[in-house]
């Protein structure tokens, strides 16, 4: 139906974590440009659809389809397509912020300085991850984000920590990301800049 | 080919960073190699007569001690994740773990070899070769080592499971690598000896790698 259209659709998504339902006939739908909330109180299953979206937990049931095809064909295309943002910062304290970012650029490709620039890290750039705040580290996090363009973000609890003005900074970031027909699948209990996302409540 | 080098990199570089885990290695290498004389007794000719399988079991011993941390420490941060979708093959991410292991661990305990092997009274004309077969051995369990830990990966007690799991597949290594050692010290060639062992290392180069990966996606 949505078959070369870049859509991100799930359809009868189920998730079990041992011998407990996650969720079950979870059908969700993203187009180009548009971005979901994922809501719920805590255990309700946001951050296993997150990573079930990313494949990184197999689905129990159901089919993940992106322009209509099965992303488990070819799951590498489909990692090349995604920036996954997790609850971890995945930060190495000894290497410093420009070290731990250039890592990332070259797994996926991209510029660093102007990534750091994106979230205020510059002047930062030569600090060891050690000596970061939470709310620093996740500002690094985030600007993996800033690399290089990919059309899925699966953002799990992406301003937690974050002060206003890196809330504006990401907000800039995911307004750009929209604008140029990439989607957002966000996971949150924060207000996030997201204007005109749906909202979905697991 | 850049995302492997980029791995294989960080690992280098958070290895240079972080010094005493491959000391820590190095020392344990010495230190038991030191127990010998003190538990059988300084006869040169005994000492000399257990030198190169005390010297392999010791290597491999002090090889597998920061294999526990390899993705224990990767999981831990998140960075598997982001490893994982990296596009780069699990099997490829792996085999870059297992060189950077292999460079970090089993590159300084070849350098240590000469000083371990004066301690149990190697005679010094095998320790070419004791250095040649420790550096053989600590390549398979590198390479053994990186699988074993990926299957231990979110075990309870994983450190304990590693060894259990690693040395017995490791006893071939230790075989040949001692053979290697003695068939110097008694004028014959050490060279089938060290062929066996190159050819064991061959056979786990792809093989380790690809379980290892596929322990990984399975996590």
């Amino acid at each position: 139906m949505s078959r070369g259209v870049r859509v991100l659709e799930t359809i009868d998504l189920a998730c079990w974590r041992g011998e407990r339902a996650v969720f079950a006939g979870l059908d969700l739908r993203v187009r180009p440009g548009g971005a979901t909330l994922l809501l719920g109180q805590n255990g309700a299953g946001k951050s296993s659809l997150l990573r079930v979206l990313a494949g990184l937990l197999p689905a129990a049931a159901g089919r993940i389809t992106w322009q209509g095809q099965d992303v488990r064909e070819d799951p590498a295309a489909h990692a090349r397509r995604l920036r996954y943002l997790g609850h971890l910062d995945a930060l190495k304290p000894a290497l410093t912020v420009r070290e731990n970012l250039a890592f990332h650029a070259a797994l996926t490709g991209g510029a660093v300085e102007p990534a750091l620039a994106a979230l205020g890290l510059s002047a930062l750039a030569e600090l060891p991850g050690r000596m970061l705040s939470a709310g620093q580290r996740r500002r690094l996090a985030l600007a993996r984000l800033a690399l290089a363009p990919a059309a899925i973000w699966l953002l799990d609890e992406p301003t937690l920590g974050l002060d206003a003005a890196s809330v504006e900074r990401l907000g800039a970031l995911l307004a750009a990301h929209r604008a140029q027909g990439g989607l957002v699948i966000a996971a949150t209990h924060l207000p996030l800049p997201l204007p005109g996302a749906e909202e979905f409540r697991l | 080919m850049t995302a492997f080098l980029a791995v294989l990199g960080r690992e280098l570089r958070l290895a240079l960073r972080h010094p005493a885990d491959a000391l820590a290695a190095v020392l344990f290498f010495l230190l038991v190699s030191a127990l010998f004389p003190f538990g059988v007794g300084p006869a040169p000719e005994t000492l000399a007569r257990l030198a190169p399988g005390a010297l392999l079991a010791a290597s491999l011993l002090a090889a597998l001690l920061p294999l526990d941390r390899l993705w224990g420490a990767e999981a831990e941060d998140g960075s598997l994740d982001l490893l994982l979708l990296s596009g780069l093959h699990p099997a490829l991410i792996a085999l870059a773990k297992a060189t950077g292991h292999w460079l970090t661990t089993g590159l300084p305990l070849i350098l240590a070899t000469p000083l371990a092997a004066a301690m149990l009274n190697l005679p010094t004309e095998a320790w070419g070769v004791a250095m040649l077969a420790l550096g053989l051995a600590s390549l398979i369990l590198s390479l053994l080592g990186t699988a074993g830990a990926a299957l231990t990966l979110g075990a309870r007690r994983g450190g304990v499971l590693l060894p259990l799991l690693v040395l017995p597949l490791a006893i071939p290594a230790v075989i040949f690598g001692a053979a290697a050692i003695e068939a110097t010290t008694t004028d014959s060639s050490a060279r089938p000896m060290l062929l066996l062992l190159g050819a064991l290392a061959a056979l786990a180069l792809p093989l380790a790698p690809v379980a290892a990966g596929a322990a990984l996606r399975g996590e």
